[in-house]
């Protein structure tokens, strides 16, 4: 039912968000602009003159960003693979496992890794991978050269996932936690009595009853499809693995923060927008249309 | 549950058990290293002999950093940052919930000022068009370019997890505190926010931990050193390493150089924080989560 004048008061919680979303979220959009121009900083946004699309023709002519849009896409998909089949196999071992306490204290120290950033744990890693760090001590131990991980271009992608994964493969496992409690636990004590063992179990209830999440899971995930991680790249990234490592987002930040090519550097981050924005717009819809989600 | 007392399966049992404790140790373990580190003499750690106990224990890491007066002041920064940012989420969030869960009939924009929100946090105009805004907005060197800038970004998020809190909660409620006269701020205050307890900590837990965390916005909004938040003074110390070419030599020689006892104790007190609030917003989050996820 509809109060007559509740919504001005309705307006009024509102207005400081909306006018804070305003000023930090929207006008940014209209910088995008400079893309098309000639962006001149004395005249600003309105003053420069129009390029038309002669920075995109530019930046497809480019070998670097041909490079950096494969590298992205390489990383990601990598990713997004990763990090919907690991979490699931550990909720399911978690989910095995009958002693609670246990299970809280393994919960409780596994989505730590999540909570901290990736300069911190970029600055722990690199130390571990160093050239006397622990890993190459304990590969010595067991007869193996040293090897500088990070500074080979050809493992970064990997060791890229990989610490992704380890980072947040826990907190991944919240969502399948909560789909496994959701299970009715008659359903296991009838297939017992049946003489169901333990793997049939597993097939014939835990799986189907976590198909919704993890389809759920999936779909979400396609937007994540040009999102390589630019924090954590950033801080484990260096000049000797630019060849797999460089993602669009450290690419924009060189070519435009350190060497001012402005337009570019937009141009290159508003394709990956445009395109992140309909990927994901895709996947919600997707996910409406197979399981009936909604944002809100 | 009925159990099968079978052989295999009580091997299956030790082998997930297992593998779940060596999964969960590697969680811990690299941050029970940095410590082990810190507090190692420099000779110990340079040769390579610290593992996970400390060698030639002492505090001369933490004694030097208490005379780093780079690093208080970029401590002092973030701390600032922290409660300005996560009050200022807080305040908001709860004001714009409240309104936003309103059914289309009870406040008829509410479809199109969700819209919008979606649309914010879906798409943005990237890094340089936003460096571009807040260097016009005169707001470079300034702490409210990181309170606010981060602060909208992560709101939207918050906003839709607290209205679907909100939507979640009996018609009945509304329907009495209507019949009993009450308007919309007293509603909002006695009745929304007292039950939005577990759902405003979680994202409290979340903003509190994003603006500790977050180091990019301090490197390019932030000119001079001095301004610097934490994190990005731990970026700039560890990893920051940014010539055109490079030989892997070079890069082997800049990792030695470092001091890594000293380094760690730095990255030690840098997520210290996150670690002595985690424990108690743990509970929480995980509660929120599941709770602002799952829809009607």
């Amino acid at each position: 039912m509809r109060i007559k004048g509740f919504a001005k008061h309705y307006y009024l919680m509102l207005l400081p968000g909306y006018l804070w979303l305003f000023v930090f979220s929207i006008i940014p959009m209209f910088g995008i602009v400079i893309a098309f121009q000639y962006f001149n900083p004395g005249k600003g946004v309105f003053g420069s003159d129009w390029a038309g699309l002669e920075h995109f023709r530019y930046m497809f002519l480019l070998k670097d960003t041909r490079e950096v849009f494969v590298n992205t896409l390489v990383i990601a998909v990598m990713k997004i693979i990763a990090n919907l089949l690991v979490p699931l196999v550990f909720a399911l071992m978690l989910n095995e496992l009958r002693i609670t306490i246990m299970k809280r204290w393994i919960q409780t120290i596994v989505y730590l890794p999540h909570f901290l950033s990736w300069v911190i744990l970029g600055g722990i890693i690199l130390d571990l991978f160093s050239y006397n760090g622990p890993v190459n001590q304990l590969g010595a131990a067991l007869g193996f050269e040293p090897v500088l991980f990070f500074a080979k271009a050809e493992l970064f992608p990997f060791l890229v996932v990989g610490s992704d994964v380890w980072k947040e493969f826990g907190f991944n496992t919240i969502i399948y936690l909560a789909a496994l409690t959701g299970i009715n636990p008659a359903l296991y004590e009838a297939a017992s009595m049946d003489g169901a063992g333990r793997w049939r179990n597993l097939w014939h209830i835990t799986l189907p009853g976590i198909r919704t999440t993890a389809v759920l899971l999936a779909v979400l995930s396609l937007g994540n499809v040009l999102n390589a991680g630019f924090d954590q790249i950033f801080n484990l990234y260096n000049p000797l693995v630019y060849s797999t490592g460089d993602i669009i987002d450290t690419w924009v930040y060189r070519t435009g923060l350190l060497n001012l090519q402005y337009e570019l550097a937009t141009a290159v981050g508003l394709l990956k927008s445009v395109v992140g924005f309909i990927l994901i717009s895709v996947s919600y819809y997707l996910a409406y249309r197979l399981i009936n989600y909604r944002i809100f | 549950m009925v159990r099968d007392k079978t052989f295999g399966s009580r091997l299956t049992d030790i082998i997930i058990l297992v593998l779940l404790i060596g999964i969960t140790l590697s969680c811990i373990l690299p941050i029970w290293y940095t410590l082990a580190m810190s507090l190692s003499s420099n000779s110990a750690a340079a040769a390579g002999r610290v593992w996970l106990w400390p060698i030639d224990i002492n505090f001369n890491s933490y004694l030097q950093i208490l005379e780093d007066r780079n690093f208080f002041n970029s401590f002092w920064i973030s701390v600032q940052r922290v409660v300005l940012g996560a009050g200022l989420n807080f305040i908001v969030v709860a004001l714009m919930a409240y309104p936003l869960s309103r059914t289309a009939r009870q406040f008829r924009a509410r479809s199109v000022l969700m819209w919008i929100l979606v649309f914010i946090m879906l798409f943005n105009g990237g890094l340089i068009p936003l460096y571009l805004t807040i260097k016009e907005l005169d707001l470079l060197n300034s702490i409210w370019a990181l309170v606010l800038v981060g602060g909208a970004q992560t709101l939207v998020f918050n906003i839709i997890l607290t209205v679907n809190f909100f939507r979640n909660l009996p018609k009945e409620l509304d329907e009495a505190a209507l019949v009993d006269g009450a308007g919309p701020w007293f509603t909002l205050f006695r009745l929304y926010i007292p039950l939005a307890v577990p759902v405003l900590a979680t994202v409290s837990l979340f903003s509190i931990v994003y603006h500790w965390n977050e180091f990019l916005y301090g490197l390019i909004f932030m000119t001079r050193e001095q301004y610097y938040p934490l994190q990005t003074y731990i970026q700039q110390l560890v990893v920051s390493v940014d010539p055109a070419t490079m030989t892997e030599d070079q890069y082997r020689r800049l990792s030695e150089l470092s001091n890594r006892t000293l380094d760690s104790a730095k990255i030690f007190i840098a997520m210290l924080p996150v670690l002595v609030v985690y424990p108690f917003l743990q509970r929480y989050f995980i509660h929120g989560i599941t709770l602002g996820s799952v829809k009607e």
